[in-house]
């Protein structure tokens, strides 16, 4: 059976969600590995939480960077395992060097928390294959610092390799302005890796489970990884 | 000991929001004059090192390591003896 590990920083406060998500919904064998530790032990996902690691000090993902488990988490992404980081998970990804680019303040400087529409871009992530073609996702975005900046180069590198997986767009599908909830470049709400196995995304797919809590829409991400590994 | 005093700034291609919204408050309060407001970060560093340029060599990388992020911001670099 399928093992997944959800990391836990101090400060994270998204991961009994993940754990939630993928212990009680998805079904999956699933524990948290601690930030202190250096071994990820038998693991065939890796979910970086949201939160406040380290209480957002210096910049968001900053210091949870150098923490030691974010070795062992490059180590088993640089053997292709997939891991995907959510919301502060992805600016600690952004921060590690696993993504390309940085977070900035939200344009309007306000937390932001709302539900969100998403069209996804890139299918052939572990994270996207099962996302069916022409649905929206509608999932919430909780963030103060989710204003996606890259260089121009690296933004053309990402849109060339077809790395953007998810962009905000209206419910109509078309990536404007009023769509955009924090001023992120492009509208991009989530990228990958060159080689794909690395997933940041500022929603939350594990807040958007249960029909019964507004949206089941994050399932398609996890049925994604469930079908991939 | 010396001490580095290290100022860390958004690179100046990028939007600033909370320089944005301090001008903008600025401007409220009738100093219209202020064209445009850029905030970041002060900090400073109390190094034991032999010599001013070591001193200097270790604030750099703390900078690229850690205190900065060159994606998004520029950082300068000012050593002084201090006891």
């Amino acid at each position: 059976m399928a093992t997944f590990g959800v990391i836990v920083f101090p400060g994270s406060n998204c991961d009994h969600d993940a754990y939630h998500a993928l212990k009680h919904i998805m079904g999956v064998d699933t524990r948290f590995i601690f930030h202190k530790e250096t071994d990820l032990g038998h693991v065939d996902g890796i979910v970086v939480p949201g939160g406040f690691s380290y209480g957002d000090y210096l910049r968001s993902g900053a210091i949870a960077r150098f923490s030691p488990v974010m070795q062992a988490v490059s180590d088993f992404a640089a053997k292709g395992g997939p891991v995907i980081g959510i919301c502060n998970g992805f600016q600690i990804l952004l921060e590690s060097g696993l993504l390309p680019g940085a977070m900035l303040h939200n344009e309007q400087l306000r937390f932001t928390c709302k539900h969100v529409w998403l069209k996804t871009e890139a299918f052939d992530t572990p994270f996207t294959s099962a996302i069916p073609k022409d649905t929206l996702l509608h999932i919430p975005v909780a963030h103060g610092e989710g204003n996606y900046y890259a260089d121009e180069d690296t933004l053309k590198q990402l849109e060339d390799q077809n790395r953007i997986v998810f962009r905000y767009v209206d419910a109509d599908g078309n990536a404007s302005r009023e769509a955009n909830p924090n001023g992120a470049i492009g509208n991009i709400a989530g990228i990958c890796n060159e080689k794909r196995n690395v997933v940041g995304m500022m929603p939350h797919p594990e807040r958007a489970m249960e029909t019964l809590l507004g949206s089941a829409d994050g399932k398609f991400v996890f049925d994604s990884v469930m079908q991939s590994i | 000991m010396f001490k580095a005093e290290i100022n860390v700034t958004l690179r100046k291609s990028i939007l600033d929001p909370k320089g944005k919204a301090a001008r903008e408050a600025l401007h409220q309060l009738g100093y219209n004059g202020i064209n445009d407001v850029r905030i970041g970060k002060y900090i400073e560093l109390f190094i034991e090192a032999p010599s001013k340029e070591e001193a200097e060599s270790i604030a750099r990388v703390s900078c690229e390591k850690l205190l900065a992020n060159e994606v998004m911001e520029d950082f300068t670099i000012s050593i002084t003896k201090s006891n």
